[in-house]
């Protein structure tokens, strides 16, 4: 691979983590890639921004809610300084914006790898439901609300999830504890919430990748082994599943997905019966094991993004494990005068400027 | 019970156990390592028994109702099938 710049978003490695990082971190594991990686955060004190080994330098976009032109503006400007190859965006909320404005992009020379908005669209948590009764394949029970009310009249069984349209989800056992639920993610991520059954099962999450036109480029299977207060993985193995994989496959195939995406699903393994809970249109945080187990994802995209052929991978190392850290990463003040004054922090100037 | 899912099962000669359909780890004592062998060579429940009399010096009855004890342990954990093939 030549010297390339990639852009990467989605790098507040918190402790609920954007997928920023382990993107990052997959692309300086391959061999081949010597290129440059420039961060684009949407707050001064996401940690991606400090660390050094991660990205050469790190620029401050505007939020999804500001509208296209001023995230457009904005890449323009630090594409002019900072000449980008491929920007991989990674967090649901901003995808639908850079969806819209990959046409802008190419034309600016800044090569992406995202899903058509229709198929972006139809895997959204509220119109999932259809998309999987079109395609047999088992989902539970989910209703969109906007009111609290509306969860007292659907009479469904406890417990069950309410979740916000993006992020984050509660799961509930009483009317109360969904009243509860209701204010807090409505203040966060506002309505309509939605209401799923609860399935008992094993979790199980699946990053992949698919080509545009149905085929599936990689694909690596993971049981959460610990959980955060979120029950976000704190750990996780690869899993020999087959069936996993099929489901993975499906879904790739019927939305001929283009880009990144990660499949969870509810698995009762003795009954054989997998339900899928949702398709989130991105890398998840912990994507660096599909590396680690022999799939470098986040390498493929960026090659098909650059227009290169990519074959598709067809094993993976089962019983590969990862588990996550915390660690405090330091940075001087003027580190943070640079981001909150003039909106990027650079480690390492881009080739042709001085340092 | 249903022994055929045990060829999938890796087991350590440490008696770690790692189930790669779902991700589950275990520990078995030298017993239970033991049994599990016997168990993955697909022998039958008889031949167990009376290898794990002679490995262990015990009385037939005592293992029988260890052995058995410990199928329906194993098939709780999803490491071998309740079902007969």
């Amino acid at each position: 691979m030549k010297e390339i710049c990639i852009a990467v978003t989605g790098i507040n490695a918190t402790e609920n983590p954007g997928p920023g990082c382990g993107i990052i971190r997959s692309l300086r594991y391959s061999h081949d890639f010597k290129g440059r990686i420039v961060g684009l955060a949407y707050d001064a004190m996401d940690p991606g921004n400090f660390l050094r080994d991660h990205v050469d330098a790190s620029y401050l976009i505007p939020y999804p809610s500001q509208g296209l032109e001023i995230l457009l503006s904005s890449i323009k400007e630090i594409h002019r300084n900072d000449p980008i190859d491929v920007l991989i965006p990674s967090l649901d909320a901003e995808l639908l914006n850079f969806i819209k404005i990959q046409d802008e992009l190419a034309r600016l020379g800044i090569h992406t790898f995202l899903p058509k908005e229709e198929g972006f669209k139809i895997r959204a948590k509220n119109s999932l439901a259809d998309f999987c009764k079109e395609n047999a394949i088992h989902v539970p029970v989910t209703h969109c609300i906007n009111s609290l009310e509306d969860i007292y009249h659907l009479n469904m069984n406890y417990p069950l999830y309410i979740k916000g349209l993006f992020y984050d989800a509660y799961m509930v056992n009483s009317y109360i504890e969904a009243s509860n639920a209701f204010g807090l993610l409505c203040a966060r991520w506002g309505l309509p919430l939605l209401v799923q059954e609860y399935i008992r099962g094993e979790e199980f999450d699946i990053v992949a990748l698919g080509d545009g036109t149905g085929e599936t480029i990689g694909a690596v299977p993971m049981k959460k082994m610990s959980l955060t207060d979120k029950k976000k993985a704190w750990a996780g193995i690869t899993v020999d599943n087959p069936a996993l994989i099929e489901m993975t496959k499906k879904i790739i195939k019927a939305l001929k997905w283009k880009g990144p995406l990660e499949v969870e699903i509810m698995a009762d393994i003795e009954s054989q019966k997998y339900y899928l809970i949702e398709i989130n249109p991105r890398f998840p945080a912990w994507c660096f094991l599909a590396p680690g187990a022999g799939q470098n994802l986040p390498e493929a995209l960026v090659k098909m993004a650059l227009g290169k052929d990519v074959a598709s991978f067809e094993e993976y190392q089962i019983g590969k494990l990862f588990v996550r850290y915390s660690c405090e990463v330091l940075a001087d003040l003027k580190d943070i005068e640079q981001l909150v004054v003039k909106g990027k922090l650079v480690h390492k100037e881009p080739k042709g400027k001085k340092e | 019970m249903s022994f055929a899912r045990l060829k999938q099962i890796a087991i350590s000669d440490s008696g770690f156990i790692f189930n790669p359909l779902n991700g589950d780890m275990f520990q078995a004592n030298s017993t239970g390592l033991f049994l599990l062998e016997q168990c993955k060579q697909q022998k039958s429940i008889e031949d167990i028994l009376s290898a794990f009399v002679e490995e262990f010096d015990v009385e037939k009855i005592e293992a029988e109702k260890d052995f058995d004890l410990f199928l329906k342990q194993i098939a709780i954990y999803g490491i071998i099938e309740k079902k007969q093939e």
